[in-house]
């Protein structure tokens, strides 16, 4: 059965009515980004000098990379740890990282005051800069997976070059240029590959590490050293509930059965690597005496206690669950939790921990905010259903004689 | 066979690693270091005896070519009604806080960055465009800053402000401690103008001295702390007053340099670029020793 699995584009009609609500979305995200770089950061957020990181920071940012992760934890599942089985989960996961990873950079430069000086970290170093860490190793990351993504585009394409009228004479020189990359990223991929889970492992932990220089600015049930630890650990932990998560969405949308078997043996992995996340986090709180802030009952309390019991806690049960981690709703549910735990955390951190000494109004994001945040998600969404049907990514049960890779190439 | 796919291999990641580590030092040389040097200044500002004239605010505008209305208007003693901060159009500002029994003098705080000895900002910023220099202001290059805004995360004092409304070049504005000014000899812009010597200029260590002189020859009018002797780490600006600087809207900081914690964790994580290297090199073995045993298994 597992060998009759093979990566193939799905062919569906790309207009539904969730894809024309997305777009809509989409459109709306796209005109407030035209006004904020034509009128200015002040003219579309709600940003202050008290308060000068937004959502497009707490959520585009952070919690699009966070939610990412599932890029390196199934890359180390499947090609590191060599469990050949979960491949047919590793090119979904890779796409969204991919596709996550490129809008994180999209939000950056949209929340830079001078978008056009984005290179400048190229050159100009500090090596004491958090931020500076984690811009290269985003950066850096973003590149490899493009070039993890690479063979997928070669397997599409080589022997299939068909460009149209006058172009026609490009065919064969880029055809050829496609099956020398897929010979030479044959040999070399193991480097990047182990490289994407290092990068990852530490720009996960850095983004920690960004707030730590708030010091007194943050608050103590979030202040902590031990912060990139906590990311790291979070980022780990969704991985795999984002991967079960878009592979039950992505087969209900396209009509497919979905992998049950492989989706429980995933979400069995997610329980431990949740409890670890969770004794941490108790740990650190029990140390550093700061359940003394649940006592007062207020936003930022419950917001926490919200994101441990329902982000983690309750899943962590679910996962713990044999019963429930073989049912389809079991898993969906488990998986939503933790990635709404994780995405919590890094608002939490990032924004509801924030608290300068300082401040005449209160931030609450203004409405281009919200609207270019959901459209960036929106087109996310977009993308990756296009990708699925242009590119060999899903993998659905060939009830042909699989034919071998050359053969379909026509070489 | 094996052999040599496990020779080109070794031979792969070595390279890697001795180019992540010459990346490395290089990355090390550029970070910007604190510049502490002895006879770096400093300005001792006396709140008993500043009357709240704005004269300073007013110099600091004209210095630094923002737009400001004539110097009559700073008269107006009814902007006290709330407490202002700096911002991007004026970079010092003068609140007051009124008397607490009607036998004494409202107090006047003047506002601007402290210029810290170990400054949050120049730590934080990604591109290295804050730096502290060696007379002790902390300035800001425009031609690198990329607008991120981390220096205003960062900055315990909340000074860093930045020109939301522009939509091409918006800048980060904060006190630069006259840095023009003080490098022809001249005093900074308010220290200058102000009338009641409120302002001292002068090395920071003779300041401290001057500042406990004060507070042992006149016990009664000062509360025993020098504000910013010690605040995170040490700053430029030191200020003496009446009350608890806590009632004055000071904010309460340890002595710890601000950037201390995340460049402990960060070289910490990145110590030699060792803990990264360590851990491709222990990806690299797992993926290897997984792929033998696959093949082991296949030929079995």
């Amino acid at each position: 059965m597992e060998n009759l699995m093979k990566p193939t584009p799905i062919s569906k009609k790309f207009f539904t009515p969730g894809v024309i609500v997305l777009s809509i979305f989409a459109f709306i995200g796209i005109v407030f980004v035209i006004l904020r770089l034509l009128f200015g950061l002040g003219a579309v957020t709600n940003l202050s000098n008290q308060y000068p990181w937004g959502i497009w920071i707490g959520i585009d940012v952070a919690a699009g990379v966070a939610l990412a992760a599932g890029g390196f934890t199934t890359a180390a599942l499947g090609h590191i740890m060599r469990k050949e089985e979960y491949h047919i989960l590793v090119r979904p996961a890779l796409l969204t990282a991919m596709l996550g990873y490129t809008f994180v950079a999209l939000s950056v430069a949209l929340d830079l005051g001078r978008y056009y000086y984005i290179w400048h970290p190229l050159i100009m170093w500090n090596g004491n800069s958090v931020l500076f860490e984690v811009g290269m190793c985003v950066m850096i990351y973003l590149f490899v997976l493009y070039i993890e993504f690479l063979p997928i585009v070669t397997e599409r394409f080589i022997g299939r070059v068909n460009f149209p009228g006058f172009l026609k004479v490009l065919n064969n020189p880029v055809d050829k240029l496609l099956r020398l990359l897929d010979r030479t990223l044959n040999k070399v991929m193991f480097i990047f590959i182990i490289a994407g889970v290092v990068l990852s492992c530490l720009h996960q932990s850095s983004l920690g590490t960004l707030m730590v220089i708030a010091g007194p600015k943050m608050h103590p049930l979030w202040q902590t050293p031990i912060l990139p630890l906590l990311f790291l650990l979070s980022a780990i932990s969704v991985g795999f509930p984002m991967v079960i998560f878009e592979s039950l969405i992505t087969s209900r949308s396209f009509g497919l059965k979905p992998e049950m078997n492989l989706l429980s043996n995933l979400g069995s992995m997610v329980a431990p690597m949740l409890g670890i996340y969770l004794s941490f986090k108790i740990g650190d709180m029990v140390i550093r005496k700061t359940f003394i802030y649940l006592n007062e009952i207020n936003t930022t309390s419950i917001l926490f206690a919200i994101e441990v019991v329902i982000g983690i806690v309750v899943p962590l049960r679910i996962f713990l669950s044999p019963k429930l981690t073989k049912t389809p709703f079991g898993l969906f549910i488990g998986s939503a939790l933790v990635i709404f735990g994780v995405l919590l955390n890094r608002i939490n951190n990032f924004i509801v921990a924030y608290n300068p000494p300082y401040k005449f109004t209160p931030y609450f994001p203004s409405i281009g905010e919200i609207g270019v945040t959901l459209g960036f998600i929106a087109l996310e969404v977009l993308l990756f259903r296009a990708f699925v049907m242009i590119f060999p990514i899903v993998s659905v049960p060939q009830y042909v004689t699989p034919q071998t890779k050359f053969t379909v190439r026509g070489a | 066979m094996a052999n040599q796919s496990r020779r080109q291999f070794l031979k792969t990641t070595a390279l890697i690693g001795a180019g992540i580590t010459g990346i490395s030092s290089k990355n090390l040389k550029a970070a910007p270091k604190n510049i502490l040097d002895e006879n770096r200044m400093g300005v001792l500002v006396d709140t008993t005896v500043c009357i709240g004239c704005r004269k300073c605010e007013w110099a600091c505008k004209v210095a630094h070519n923002l737009p400001t209305p004539p110097i009559e208007a700073y008269d107006d003693r009814t902007v006290f009604k709330q407490m202002r901060r700096p911002d991007d159009k004026a970079l010092t500002v003068v609140n007051e806080y009124p008397p607490k029994s009607s036998d004494e003098f409202p107090v006047d705080v003047k506002v601007q960055c402290m210029h810290c000895d170990h400054p949050a900002c120049v730590s934080a910023c990604i591109v290295g465009a804050f730096s502290k220099e060696e007379n002790g202001s902390v300035i800001w290059d425009t031609n690198k800053c990329i607008g991120c805004r981390y220096c205003m995360v960062a900055c315990p004092f909340q000074i860093p402000a930045f020109e939301f409304g522009k939509a091409f070049h918006p800048e980060i504005r904060k006190c630069d401690f006259c840095f023009n000014r003080t490098k022809e000899g001249k005093l900074p812009a308010c220290v200058e103008i102000c009338p009641m010597e409120a302002l001292t200029y002068g090395k920071r260590e003779e300041l401290v001295k001057i500042a406990h002189e004060k507070i042992r020859l006149y016990p009664e009018r000062y509360v025993n702390h020098v504000y910013g002797e010690y605040e995170v780490g040490g700053t430029s600006w030191l200020y003496l007053a009446s009350r608890d600087f806590t009632e004055l809207q000071f904010p309460k900081l340890g002595r710890n340099p601000a950037p201390g914690v995340t460049e402990a964790i960060q070289h910490g994580i990145f110590a030699y670029f060792v803990p990264p290297i360590a851990l491709y090199a222990l990806l690299g073995g797992v993926m290897w020793i997984n792929k033998n045993r696959k093949k082991t298994s296949e030929t079995e």
